[in-house]
């Protein structure tokens, strides 16, 4: 198993913790950390496999810095909602329920 | 103006900052304006897509694809450009009116960046751009359902709700790219067609199922659709009524061009699956629509089901291309007649000051224009010719018969019952008498260009059945 297989293998690991964590934890700050470990997990999959014959490819790194200026932006704006959240409702849990919720 | 495919992109983008810079009252005006040119460049990108009959390129800043970035156009991206900024111009002069000066403050730089990031989606030729255009739409959406002066605590939760599917959506697709670029050293679809179709060993297989699975959570196929009745029923009514008609089109765009494209040889022994999501959709949707009590819940849960019917295409695909041309109509006529509803919806909502089918007694005498709006765009929904609708289902139903599929068939005319079913469920009390003790009270009146940007859109949705023969040429030209 090269190097590059292990971190792909490590990538796609964490993926899945990630995945599991945004779709069960309850606090808002640890499904916002979830998903950025979800993301970790994608980039490390495109940098471990992006590898020829041992050199490093520019290209996936390229892509990463791009990926993680996006999940920047995506965190930066799920904690602005998650604050405001907080200033209404006093938690930093969804309110259980279906389409009635929210009064338009 | 040469070339319309980076304008298409730059426009949104710098309308939206300059509506940012100047505040909601010019921003509105920058954003119409702004709109209409794009609108004018998707018919001239259409009408060379229609001409030259081969796809357009626009190597963005002059570096061409291995390198830098590559922008494409065929026949389906122009249908989706033009239905995009067909939608979105009624709905900016209805927005106008719609919000207050103080709460739309956010809403036009947003619709901007929106514009921006799904036009650069249509117009995307490799893998990874992709996802980041899917990104911005997606992040921008979140923006917008949560938008609206006060946000109350239902609409932030929902917007959350919306958040954490469209993110996990993108990262299931994203992965899937890693794993694609892996195997095979490039992400431009046109060079990844022949080289699936050549040697696909499983992990592309795999990776095949992570994007799609992705794609569908973010389009709202049944059983993931659970984020969507939330986000668009609680958003504002322009919010909702782009959201709805256009922006889960995006991800449906993006399934087709993966399923016509590289992914071909992979996925056509599993074409039954998302037909069968879709038939599920068509029925559970329809049904919670007919059991909804508030106005936009109802709206909202009809998109659930008429997006079944675009992924009821899938097996169905083949040259004849009558499925193809189906997905087309439909994805065209849903957008303008779902626009449409929810913009009618929003106005009856103003002016009865709640959000439930049962409060929109007696508007029929005092909003004709606005009923009107919605029973058309309900006959588009339903399927009644001559409407986009009818011709949608009508090529459906013909490409389902051709493979003999008559199970196909039922479920398509069964949608149409309970469409109407929920249609008449709001015209009929709208018609009735308002109970007397209500009679009296205080109504405001709607701005003029409320309602008739509704009944644009919804005259559009039906007319646009007289010009199903220029999308179906339109789409014979695409590259599948």
């Amino acid at each position: 198993m090269s190097t590059g297989t292990i971190f792909a293998c490590t990538g796609v690991i964490l993926f899945a913790m990630g995945v599991a964590g945004v779709i069960l934890l309850d606090h808002l700050l640890r499904r916002i950390l979830a998903f950025n470990l979800m993301g970790s997990g994608a980039f490390l999959v495109l940098v471990g496999l992006g590898q020829r014959a041992g050199h490093p490819d520019p290209v996936p790194q390229a892509m990463v810095l791009t990926g993680i200026v996006v999940a920047v932006a995506a965190t930066a704006l799920a904690l602005a909602l998650a604050r405001r959240l907080f200033a209404l409702t006093g938690g930093y849990v969804l309110p259980p329920g279906d389409a009635r919720d929210g009064d338009g | 103006m040469a070339d319309p495919l980076p304008w298409l992109i730059l426009l949104p983008l710098l309308w939206a900052t300059g509506a940012f810079l100047l505040g909601p009252a010019r921003g509105a005006r920058l954003a119409i304006a702004g709109t209409a040119v794009q609108l004018w460049l998707a018919f001239a990108l259409a009408a060379k897509v229609g001409a030259e009959r081969t796809a357009l390129h626009h190597p963005v800043g002059g570096w061409g694809a291995p390198l830098g970035i590559d922008l494409a156009a065929d026949g389906l991206a122009a249908l989706l450009l033009i239905l995009t900024q067909l939608v979105a111009l009624p709905l900016f002069v209805y927005a106008r009116g719609y919000f207050a000066a103080a709460a739309a403050s956010w809403f036009w730089p947003l619709a901007g960046f929106l514009l921006a990031g799904m036009n650069a989606l249509f117009l995307s030729a490799d893998l990874f751009n992709l996802y980041v255009t899917l990104e911005l739409v997606g992040l921008a959406a979140v923006g917008l359902v949560a938008v609206g002066g006060q946000a109350a605590g239902g609409q932030l939760a929902a917007a959350l709700r919306y958040l954490f599917a469209t993110l996990v959506g993108a990262g299931f697709y994203l992965l899937g790219v890693a794993l694609i670029y892996g195997t095979y050293g490039t992400v431009s679809i046109a060079s990844l067609t022949p080289l699936i179709a050549a040697d696909a060993p499983p992990v592309v297989g795999f990776a095949a199922g992570l994007m799609l699975a992705g794609l569908m959570v973010k389009t709202a196929l049944f059983p993931f659709h659970y984020w969507l009745p939330p986000a668009h029923g609680g958003a504002p009514a322009p919010v909702s009524a782009l959201l709805s008609a256009l922006v889960v089109k995006a991800s449906f765009y993006l399934i087709l061009r993966l399923w016509l494209g590289p992914f071909a040889p992979l996925v056509q022994a599993a074409a039954w699956l998302p037909a069968l999501l879709g038939a599920a959709a068509i029925l559970w949707g329809s049904w919670r629509a007919i059991r909804a009590e508030r106005l936009k819940e109802l709206v909202a849960w009809s998109t659930v089901a008429q997006l079944g019917y675009l992924f009821l295409i899938f097996p169905l695909l083949g040259d004849d291309r009558l499925a193809l041309h189906a997905g087309g109509m439909q994805v065209v006529s849903h957008g303008l007649a779902k626009a449409a509803m929810f913009a009618a919806v929003g106005v009856l909502i103003q002016v009865t000051g709640r959000d439930a089918v049962h409060a929109v007694a007696g508007v029929a005498v005092r909003l004709p224009v606005t009923l009107l709006a919605f029973g058309l765009a309900g006959v588009t929904l339903m399927g009644l010719p001559p409407s986009g609708g009818f011709l949608a289902k009508w090529l459906l139903i013909d490409a389902a018969l051709a493979r003999g599929r008559w199970d196909m068939v039922i479920v398509i005319l069964a949608g149409g019952l309970l469409a109407a079913a929920y249609v008449f469920r709001v015209l009929r009390q709208a018609f009735l008498l308002p109970p007397s003790g209500e009679r009296r009270r205080v109504e405001r009146r709607p701005a003029a260009p409320l309602e008739w940007a509704a009944f644009a859109l919804a005259a559009a949705s039906v007319l646009v059945g007289l010009r199903g023969m220029e999308i179906v040429r339109l789409l014979g030209g695409s590259a599948s």
